[in-house]
């Protein structure tokens, strides 16, 4: 299980003037092998740099970060275990070598025994895995490989990993049509019955809810509200998740204006990363926490 | 304006041979119109936008023809091109995220590219824009690793039409962005065309939903042709193609869940554009396809504005 314990990053932003972003500030949750949790939130609001905090591609500022009880170590043990795939699929890949390099690195590092046919045979599988023709896509090079070609590589490569526990998927279906989209879901879905843990980030609430035991919504860096999937879209209690679902694009109803996040419900929860939990496995801040912390 | 877009044929030039990324697209985009192009992961959409502005090395003309309000557009002639490229015609990239220099600033970046565009760009109506989709001037005091994914798709879409080209070519511009940013930076991209700083523009996306709420003319496509075209209206209710069907029904609710039911997508998948089999290339995953199907279908217009690839429509 991974847990995150009040992590928070503060970036350091203009170069002389000193001044600071707190980009993620005291967020708690935890993803368990065999579960979905679906991490939403507003452009900017802190879901990369959370899932870079994970996979230990930018330092944490405050809080911890445990894997099955033990502080996140980031080496190679650590990465057979827990993988990523990132939001933008072109910078992963060297324009100068060829697209399926990034499974020859993933035997060199971690199945180095594997003798060559068996593994050609393995990375065929991940490949068909993701809706891939492996006549089509292996032997090329990335600039000739379409967007959502290239981020499905990238969701092959993780499923490589034998005894992967956690796999951070960020924004990983942006670019796939509805129907390429389901499939890859539906992997995960496998994937996860089999034990894998996905923390799954995502703007798409329209399958955001599709896999999710549970679901984190994070708004300026901080939980909104979180708990069982079912009761966070059922029965959603912040201002602003309300918002997120009200402007859910949909066929054949009009695009509405969602009412701006005002009302004050939960005063003062979450001022110290704690939410109120209005029922059983369904926690919630106030909305206007920054203002209130400014008074 | 108007562009026409007729027998558009592009190659991919690989070691195993021609990847027929375009084979045969005609369409027009006529002046105020906003065409919504979608299809699945790998048809082409990318390749048609780029063809319009600049190809790549890799990329050959094999045929067709692109007119640009009766002006031939040389789309094969990367030179000839220039003097299209920004001010008439302009493309938001699909990977707008790592489009930016990394080791500059916002801000210089967009006067060094004015600059070098001889052009210049009142400061007050750059502050507009970016506040337009959601941004605040400091962005463009941010080196871009500063930017989250979804604040430097809004960053380029903003340079892309500073120069309020006639025919804006946006590619995929709201997929790393959350709804209410989607929908900023749609109105925005509307807006842009009702103040008549757009003229037209071609919005490529996988999102059917909201190209529907946008588009005056849905495009799909399906294997780097033209499968259906229609009012949006008329595309997502009445849609005649069954490709254009089962990406529709493919579509969920807002909400669902795997326990309440397995959704699926469209069974198989796109054939090899390096040796496309002849005819309708849906065939293999098409349950009405017969024996007439091996052999192309024409594209038919079944009723006014709408087109059809298909034998049964
Ligand atoms: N290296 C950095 N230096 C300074 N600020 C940064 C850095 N990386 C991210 N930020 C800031 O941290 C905030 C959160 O960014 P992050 O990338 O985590 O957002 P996000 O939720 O993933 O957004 P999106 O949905 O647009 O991808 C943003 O305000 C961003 O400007
Ligand atoms: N430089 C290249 N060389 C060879 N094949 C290429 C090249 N660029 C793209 N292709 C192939 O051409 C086809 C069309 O690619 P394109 O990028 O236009 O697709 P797309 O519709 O934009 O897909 P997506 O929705 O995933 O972005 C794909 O099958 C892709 O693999
Ligand atoms: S032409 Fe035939 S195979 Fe193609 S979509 Fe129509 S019915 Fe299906
Ligand atoms: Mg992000
Ligand atoms: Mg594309």
């Amino acid at each position: 299980m991974l847990t995150l314990d009040r992590v928070t990053k503060t970036f350091r932003t203009g170069t002389f003037s000193g001044s600071t972003t707190t980009a993620v500030d005291r967020v708690s949750f935890s993803v368990d092998r065999g579960e979905v949790v679906t991490l939403l939130g507003e452009s900017g609001s802190g879901k990369s740099t959370l899932g870079r905090m994970i996979l230990g591609l930018t330092s944490v500022s405050g809080g911890s970060l445990t894997l099955n009880g033990e502080p996140v170590r980031p080496g190679k043990e650590y990465y057979r275990r827990v993988q990523g795939v990132f939001q933008d699929p072109f910078s992963c890949f060297n324009p100068v070598f060829k697209a399926d390099r990034i499974f020859a690195l993933v035997k060199d590092a971690y199945h180095p025994r594997v003798s060559a046919a068996d593994w050609r045979a393995r990375v065929e599988g991940a490949v068909r895995d993701v809706r891939l023709d492996p006549a089509q896509v292996l032997g090329k090079y990335p600039h000739q490989l379409s967007g959502g070609q290239l981020q499905r590589l990238l969701i092959a490569r993780a499923l490589l990993l034998d005894g992967l526990e956690i796999l951070v998927a960020d924004e990983i279906t942006s670019m796939l049509d509805a129907s390429t989209r389901i499939d890859v879901l539906n992997l995960l879905g496998d994937l996860r019955e089999r034990g894998l843990g996905v923390l799954y980030i995502t703007h798409d609430l329209s399958l955001g809810t599709y896999l999710a035991e549970s679901t984190v919504v994070l708004r300026n860096g901080r939980i909104a509200e979180r708990g069982a999937t079912g009761k966070v879209f059922g029965n959603p209690l912040h201002p602003y998740t309300r918002h997120l679902l009200a402007a859910v694009p949909r066929l054949g109803v009009d695009w509405v204006d969602a009412e701006p996040v005002e009302s004050c419900l939960f005063h003062g929860a979450g001022a110290d990363g704690d939410l109120y939990e209005a029922e059983p496995d369904h926690f919630v801040a106030c909305a206007r926490l920054p203002e209130c912390e400014g008074r | 304006m108007t562009l026409t877009v007729d027998d558009l044929r592009v190659h991919y030039r690989t070691l195993r041979g021609d990847v027929r990324a375009l084979d045969g697209v005609s369409f027009t985009v006529a002046d105020g119109e906003i065409l919504g192009l979608v299809g699945e992961s790998g048809c082409g959409k990318t390749t048609l936008g780029k063809s319009l502005i600049r190809m790549d090395g890799r990329m050959r003309h094999i045929g067709g023809t692109v007119t640009l309000d009766g002006d031939d557009v040389p789309v094969g002639d990367d030179r000839a091109m220039n003097a299209f490229r920004f001010h008439r015609i302009s493309l938001v990239p699909q990977y707008s995220m790592s489009a930016l220099n990394p080791t500059r600033r916002i801000g210089r970046m967009v006067r060094e590219l004015l600059a070098s565009r001889g052009v210049s760009v009142d400061t007050g109506e750059l502050h507009r824009r970016l506040a337009l989709v959601g941004l605040g001037p400091e962005v463009l005091e941010r080196y871009p690793i500063e930017l989250s994914g979804g604040m430097k798709q809004r960053t380029v879409m903003v340079i892309s039409t500073l120069l309020d080209p006639s025919l804006l070519v946006a590619d995929e511009v709201t997929s790393a962005l959350d709804v209410s940013n989607q929908k900023a930076v749609a109105h925005a991209l509307v807006g842009l065309r009702d103040r008549g700083l757009v003229t037209s523009m071609v919005f490529i996306t996988h999102d059917l939903a909201l190209t529907s709420h946008i588009a005056d003319t849905v495009m799909v496509m399906y294997a780097g042709r033209l499968a259906e075209k229609a009012p949006a209206g008329v595309l997502t209710t009445a849609p005649r193609h069954p490709y254009t069907r089962r990406l529709l029904a493919a579509l969920p609710e807002a909400g669902v869940r795997r326990s309440q039911g397995r959704l699926s997508g469209i069974e198989g998948s796109p054939p090899s554009l390096l040796s496309p089999p002849a005819g309708c290339r849906f065939r293999d995953r098409c349950p009405l396809a017969d024996d007439r199907c091996a052999e192309q279908p024409p594209v038919v217009e079944v009723a006014p504005r709408h087109h059809v690839a298909c034998w049964k429509a």
